[in-house]
């Protein structure tokens, strides 16, 4: 072929501190072709697309439009050379109007430079009608779902004539009609020769949509391919590098006495009638799409928020509500999804980290003995393996692997019964996911009841025991291990295992 | 690909006007009911007290409240950017003493010192705005540092001295108490002031962005605009009224100390949010931010014609407050929840 690429991107490398996030990547989009760039949760790919949008500025490497070199200074710059990008969560003003949130900064003028408001709402509306959404380009963007939340993106993108267009997991949080919608819109993109950049974790939809692939592992160009003729097992063993096996570690455990148990937890709005039980010994995966209510119901359980109605038994006593203090005194643990925010004092170190849930025994009369803190630390650090200089250096130059590391010694130095886990391995390299992995099969084994919410399909799979899935804050359906496949699970996952099946 | 899509498409034209009316009416809400307690309080105070609203009475409301609605103009400005300006009443006190000390038997013209003012204000403004955008200081900490700086600046230079109205020329003390057409010159001018800002935030490029940055500052920086540049123009912008605010306190009052306008800055935040402009940013007008200053104002001034003792303003605007940014949350929860319906439906 020789049809000159629309954007070009050669030998990219890109450093945050002392973290490589992409080294020396290569990539090629043609008009009117859909590409899709695969890889895991770290792989660089968000990286990737940022760097694209002007977002980054690439520390080596050159980026080509039409053949011509092009140094974004902000995403404004990517914006004029008609690159739009679609991330996962949309950003809009939520006080501004969707017509504003369309033209912001490009609105056209009329005279002495002023807006001319009837020709951005004409336009608005033109959008509207061209994508066959009934949405009033007046009303603020504040409440909308994120599916139409995702249509103003993309008709941001429309109102400028992109020629290349980035989705960064677009479909994450959509059910399957909304899902449907958004590729129609992409397909009669693509048609009218516009250079599609789809990123995905459902392979079925990269299968579906694209005609290439481009797979990224650990920040590395891995392999470019034509979607015909590969197999999704072939794709997947480009992105993990390795066989699943490996990845995921699983022990038979043998299962014991029910060691928690939710019983109808309601939060109004939030999810609703959750019931479950989780064993000693066992692996149980909350699974769902992002927004489903996952991470809010292992919050209530843990008593971080509070819930409406419903009960939560720690080995057959009933927990207060909403109170972590006595979560933790019943040997409940939660390792949260957001490390930096929830699971770490950034500036603490390893150690003060690590004794934060044991500040009661780790002295007496309220005063802390630092050796003991020092002991509790290093012990954990031991077990789990944990690269770090010194104990007393802060966690923030730990990697995020480590980071997490931390995070869950923290937790299991509390000797807890029940262990509930949030993303566990979101964002950290292949090589530690794989240790936590043997880590939590290994305390299952133990005897330890695990729960563990997270999007990483083949995780799930691979680690459950059981496989609880959530839909629109409801308990859609609960899977065996035998019978557990990626598509039984977003089948319930998206709700389709019923009314939408096609 | 699935045809299901295709279904959707003619279901266009029913576009869901329900859910703008429904947050037009909040929003006008907020400054009718505003508007409306002003209209009650000054009928009743009137009720009490005849006097308070003959020709004179009229005369002092407009003049007492043009000084407050100005600085809330200017503070709206950066509200809406998600920050927040609490050296204006250092600056006021500063310009207002430098302005005095220019002015001082001379025959300068009234003209010439609100550009002097204006000079220092957008002098202050930008080093505020500079540590805010470029250094990523904390708004509250840069304003509050420039808010003792320049009080103590200003006490440093005055070193106990004080402006008197005997030496100022008769121009500069001609703008603070001549009027045309019986209106007086000071409200005149903050009307023209609130007016300009109104048009350029509703209709000028920069002013829709000043609200994108206070919105949403990341989806801002996604969109290309130039947040460093817009919060620098509005903490000058800001400085710049705060200044003129100076040179108009000297024109009004004569007599001006160094602390002239000392815990001002609190009462114009105060005006800012109790008419509706969100102290996180995104929402809200001048118009309202003035409605609440002249709300402020006559409020103190009702007290002093219904002979309630003084310290009950300052608790009055205390209520105020937190009752405007309780409405404020419940009104945005409410919308939010009320839009989310609409659109499923």
């Amino acid at each position: 072929m020789t049809r000159s690429p629309v954007l070009a991107v050669r030998g990219l490398s890109k450093s945050f501190g002392a973290v490589r996030a992409l080294t020396d990547v290569t990539l090629e989009l043609h008009a009117g072709e859909a590409h899709a760039l695969a890889g895991e949760n770290g792989a660089g790919k968000s990286t990737l697309i940022k760097t694209l949008a002007g977002v980054h500025r690439p520390d080596a490497g050159a980026v080509r439009l039409d053949g011509e070199a092009a140094d974004f200074g902000g995403p404004a710059d990517a914006r004029d050379a008609g690159i739009a990008v679609i991330y996962q969560e949309p950003t809009l003003f939520p006080d501004l109007s969707i017509a504003e949130n369309i033209f912001m900064g490009r609105q056209p003028r009329r005279t002495l430079r002023r807006i001319d408001r009837t020709a951005v709402h004409d336009a608005t509306a033109a959008l509207m009608r061209r994508l066959g959404v009934p949405l009033d380009p007046e009303r603020p963007a504040r409440g909308l779902s994120i599916a139409d939340q995702q249509i103003v993106e993309i008709a941001k993108a429309l109102s400028f004539d992109a020629r290349v267009l980035i989705m960064d997991e677009p479909t994450a949080a959509l059910t399957g009609s909304e899902t449907a919608r958004l590729f129609s819109v992409v397909e009669t993109l693509r048609a009218e020769g516009a250079a599609v950049l789809f990123i995905s974790h459902r392979l079925e939809e990269i299968f579906r949509l694209c005609s290439k692939v481009t797979t990224l592992r650990d920040g590395r160009w891995i392999a470019t391919d034509d979607v015909a003729g590969l197999t999704e097992d072939a794709l997947v063993r480009r992105m993990v590098g390795r066989d699943l096996d490996e990845l995921y570690p699983k022990q038979q455990a043998t299962l014991g006495e029910v060691a928690l148990s939710v019983r109808r937890l309601t939060r109004e709005g939030v999810f609703r009638d959750v019931s479950f039980d989780v064993r000693r010994g066992e692996i149980v995966a909350l699974a769902g799409l992002v927004g489903a209510g996952r991470s809010e119901v292992v919050q209530a359980v843990f008593g971080v928020d509070r819930a409406d109605a419903g009960e939560v038994h720690v080995g057959g006593t009933k927990l207060r509500a909403a109170s972590p203090t006595a979560a933790m005194d019943a040997g409940v643990a939660l390792v949260p999804e957001d490390r930096r925010q929830r699971g770490l004092v950034m500036e603490l170190s390893i150690e003060r980290n690590i004794g934060l849930t044991g500040l009661g025994s780790l002295g007496s009369g309220g005063l802390i003995k630092r050796a003991l803190e020092r002991g509790r630390a290093s012990d954990w650090a031991t077990r789990l393996q944990l690269k770090y200089g010194k104990l007393s250096d802060s966690v923030e130059v730990l990697s995020g692997g480590n980071q997490q590391k931390v995070v869950l010694a923290k937790w299991l130095a509390t000797e807890p019964t029940v262990l509930i886990v949030d993303e566990p391995t979101r964002g950290i390299d292949v090589g530690t996911k794989a240790e936590v992995h043997r880590l939590l099969s290994s305390l299952a084994a133990e005897g330890l009841a695990v729960l563990m919410v997270s999007s990483d399909l083949p995780e799930v799979l691979g680690m459950a025991d059981r496989v609880l899935v959530m839909h629109e804050g409801r308990l859609a359906a609960e899977i065996p291990r035998a019978e557990a496949t990626e598509e039984s699970v977003m089948t319930a996952a998206t709700g389709r295992n019923g009314k939408e099946a096609a | 690909m699935s045809m299901t899509t295709q279904d959707s498409r003619p279901a266009v034209p029913q576009a869901d006007t329900s859910a703008r009316s429904l947050v037009d009416t909040v929003f006008r809400a907020r400054e009718l009911s505003i508007g409306g307690a002003l209209v009650l309080l000054i009928l009743c105070t009137w009720l009490a007290n005849s006097s308070f609203l003959d020709d004179q009475g009229i005369k002092d409301l407009l003049l007492n409240s043009s000084i407050l609605v100005l600085l809330a103009v200017g503070q709206s400005v950066v509200v809406i950017t998600r920050n927040i300006d609490l050296s204006v009443g250092s600056v006021v006190g500063l310009t207002a003493f430098a302005c005095g000390d220019f002015a001082k038997n001379s025959g300068h013209s009234a003209f010439t010192v609100c550009l002097l003012g204006i000079g220092i204000g957008v002098a202050c403004g930008l080093i505020s705005g500079l540590l805010v955008s470029f250094g990523r200081v904390p708004a509250l900490v840069v304003t509050l540092g420039m808010l003792y700086v320049l009080q103590g600046f200003g006490y440093w230079w005055a070193s106990g001295d004080q402006i008197n109205a005997a030496t100022l020329p008769d121009g500069v003390l001609n703008l603070g108490s001549g009027s045309v057409l019986g209106i007086p010159y000071l409200p005149l001018l903050s009307a023209a002031a609130l007016a300009a800002t109104a048009y350029y935030l509703r209709t000028y490029r920069g002013g829709r962005e000043l609200y994108a940055i206070g919105s949403n500052p990341e989806a801002a920086r996604l969109a290309g605009i130039p947040i460093r540049r817009r919060v620098l123009a509005a903490y000058a912008f800001s400085g710049a009224i705060a200044g003129f605010a100076g040179a108009l306190w000297l024109s009004r009052f004569g007599t001006v100390v160094a602390d002239a306008a000392n815990g001002w800055e609190l009462t114009v935040v105060s005006a800012v949010v109790v008419g509706g402009v969100a102290i996180t940013g995104g929402t809200g007008s001048v118009w309202g931010a003035a409605l609440g200053a002249l709300l402020l104002t006559t409020i103190g001034s009702a007290l002093v014609v219904l002979k309630v003792s003084s310290f009950w303003q300052q608790a009055i605007t205390g209520v105020l407050l937190l009752a405007a940014i309780t409405t404020d949350r419940i009104v945005q929860q409410r919308t939010t929840s009320a839009l989310r319906k609409r659109s499923r439906a």
